[in-house]
């Protein structure tokens, strides 16, 4: 267990053509972050944002150009990998092919003269927490996904390290074994307590896991925060339309009088909101983001927000239906109830909340009247 | 070809197009190998049979031949321990330098390895009598004529930049990720290189060493002007068989039968190896 320091870390790569893993080349800017002991961080974002190399960097594999690296105190930048007690998981597993389960999962302890009985010990009590006791003697080749997924894990598992590294462990499976996994993996961490730093570019890996998740674009860190903050309080419009499926609707809003509104859209705007819009000086337009949960079809709506549009895509996933309507020249989402009695080229009328939307400035696309708490908690907010 | 699915089931007759490469195959698998049939053939023959100018296939066979190339003073034993000692020598030596050589180029490629690649393999595009006289002497002056160790230099150097080349692409299909997760592991440089990397390798490896082998005991331009006697290889030997009295078509036939033989059986048994390794990437 241990708590993990990353402080003003950086990594800026010259250019090498043709080199392996040249696919990391995108850099990390500052990135600030203290874990707790035991914590189970997410780091998430579209490709190329720099999470994976952030990662890297902890493990060793990638040297940081600048900042330090700590764990429990102790400053590991120039630490060998193989020194720095920590396990990783691989998207691609990195099995070892010409060794048996057994071998694979045995490598660490075998190169740190770990008695046999011991050894012997460790791997089953590993193989048997992930179920894989009767694939000791298979070779890596004969195994499906989903079990070599379990031998990577049981391979960092035996290691009984001081962090787990996960780089998109479950990116290689099919969409069931996934979501099992997901949990299986909450399970195994809440029952080690290893702290763990977890990769994914999929936002909900990153909120049905993470205690607390990094959302990086960039390079640059945009928000830490718990999933509900991340949710409920986006600093930024990035952020915003990246937590939740489907994205946040956002629309240009212009600011006149007592509302605000657009082509085919208006908001009232109640204390809270004429505060947020006030906030360093004032503005005549914004960006208007409304959740598609957050749109309701309703005939009456006094002091709520509306707006209307043509649908264009009707998508009924059982629960919940998806609609798209062209609103201006917006394609707005709304989920809607399971059963609706419209079609295609329809005009919808549709009713929100004012309270349940956020505002955005319309340049920096920084969120606005966001409470104090919240701000204190996001570390890092950019521009 | 346009083979529909249904043609691949087991057992299939080829269609035409097939057929036609089959035969193809045939004939230029025949052409290449006659030679060494017509060799083998000629070495049974009595000398008479075989110098007489039309070709005769049917005739009752002889190791008289044999018995002449393998007498007390032909010195066989001698010269094929020089190519077993050479040749075994110079494969060993190459894997052993091209092994870090290509490890440290597939895994730590820097700006210049692609460069350090190419200039590497255009050695070999220097004729080797180019080179004949500059070798010659410093070779001279270092007491390495006629030495085996010198011998064995040569086919080191020869070979070398192919061993690198064949090394550095079985290595590049090794994931990196595995290399990593050795390092993550816990194993340093030797660990990986003798635990993870060499046994993964291992066809390619093989295949590596052959061919070097290979080519190391079929080489006669570097034996014939380096060697005279004590470090002389079978092929040193078998043109020895073409002076003297004259020409003796049967008993150096006989002499190029020997010198070959243990090479091919050897290429026959490592066959398998070998297809495997060549085909080490393609086949993930």
């Amino acid at each position: 267990m241990a708590i993990v320091e990353l402080k003003n870390v950086a990594k800026r790569y010259d250019s090498m053509p043709g080199k392996k893993g040249a696919e990391h080349a995108n850099a990390v800017e500052d990135f600030n972050l203290t874990t707790k002991d035991g914590e189970f961080v997410v780091l998430v974002g579209p490709s190329g944002c720099g999470k994976s190399t952030t990662m890297r960097m902890i493990a060793g594999l990638e040297h940081n150009t600048a900042g330090e690296i700590r764990i429990n105190g102790q400053d590991v930048s120039s630490v060998e990998p193989r020194d720095r007690d920590i396990a990783m998981v691989f998207q691609s597993y990195a099995l070892y092919p010409h060794m048996s389960v057994y071998h694979n999962m045995a490598f660490a302890l075998e190169l740190k003269k770990t008695p046999k009985e011991e050894v012997k010990q460790r791997v089953q009590e590993a193989a048997r927490i992930l179920d894989i006791e009767h694939l000791l003697d298979r070779k890596p080749r004969a195994l499906s996904g989903g079990q070599r997924q379990r031998v990577a894990l049981g391979r960092a598992l035996v290691r009984q390290p001081q962090v787990f590294l996960m780089d998109e462990p479950l990116s290689n499976l099919d969409a069931r074994l996934r979501v099992g996994m997901r949990a299986e993996i909450t399970r195994l961490h809440r029952r080690l307590g290893v702290t763990t730093f977890y990769v994914t570019h999929d936002q909900t890996e990153a909120m049905t896991m993470g205690q607390r998740i990094v959302v990086m674009r960039d390079g640059r860190i945009q928000q830490v925060d718990t999933p509900y903050n991340l949710y409920e309080r986006p600093v930024n419009r990035f952020v915003a339309g990246f937590i939740g499926t489907p994205s946040m609707n956002f629309l240009q809003a212009d600011h006149h009088g007592d509302g605000l509104g657009g082509q085919g859209f208006s908001c009232p705007l109640g204390p809270r909101l004429q505060a947020a819009l006030g906030e360093g000086g004032q503005r005549s337009s914004c960006w208007l983001g409304i959740r598609p949960e957050h749109l309701h079809q309703v005939e009456e709506s006094s002091g709520r927000g509306r707006l209307e549009g043509v649908i264009e895509v009707i998508e009924p996933l059982g629960p919940v239906t998806m609609v798209q309507v062209r609103v201006g020249d917006t394609l707005v989402t709304a989920q809607l109830a399971a059963h609706l009695d419209v079609e295609i080229g329809d005009t919808l009328g549709l009713a929100f909340d004012p309270d349940q939307v956020h505002l955005f400035d319309i340049e920096s696309d920084q969120a606005l009247g966001l409470e104090p708490d919240s701000a204190a908690s996001s570390t890092q907010a950019t521009a | 070809m346009t083979a529909s699915n249904a043609d691949r089931t087991p057992g299939r007759k080829a269609g035409s197009g097939g057929t036609a490469l089959t035969l193809l195959a045939w004939l230029i698998g025949i052409a290449m190998f006659f030679p060494i049939f017509w060799v083998v053939l000629t070495a049974l023959k009595t000398e008479q049979t075989a110098f007489s100018m039309t070709p005769t296939f049917i005739f009752s066979p002889t190791l008289e031949s044999f018995r002449s190339a393998l007498a007390q003073g032909s010195g066989y034993w001698h010269y094929a321990l020089n190519s077993v000692i050479t040749a075994f020598g110079s494969t060993l030596v190459g894997l052993a330098l091209a092994i870090p050589a290509a490890y440290a180029m597939a895994f730590f490629p820097s700006r210049r390895t692609d460069f350090t690649l190419v200039w590497m393999v255009s050695t070999k595009f220097i004729p080797a009598v180019g080179v004949l006289i500059p070798v010659f002497l410093v070779y001279r002056s270092l007491g390495l004529i006629d030495t085996r160790l010198g011998l064995t230099m040569l086919f080191t150097a020869m070979n070398l930049p192919i061993m690198v080349w064949m090394v550095y692409s079985y290595f590049r299909d090794i994931p990196i990720d595995i290399i990593e997760a050795a390092s993550i592991d816990g194993a340093g440089t030797a660990q990986t290189m003798f635990r993870v990397i060499l046994p993964l390798a291992l066809p390619g490896l093989a295949s590596t060493g052959l061919l070097a082998l290979i080519l190391a005991w079929n080489e006669s331009f570097w034996s014939l002007t380096m060697t005279d006697y004590h470090a002389a290889t079978l092929a040193v030997y078998t043109a020895s068989f073409k002076s003297g009295e004259g020409l003796f078509w049967a008993r150096l036939s006989a002499a190029s039968v020997l010198t070959i033989a243990p090479i091919v059986v050897l290429g026959w048994f490592a066959q398998r190896q070998m297809v495997r390794g060549l085909t080490f990437g393609a086949v993930k």
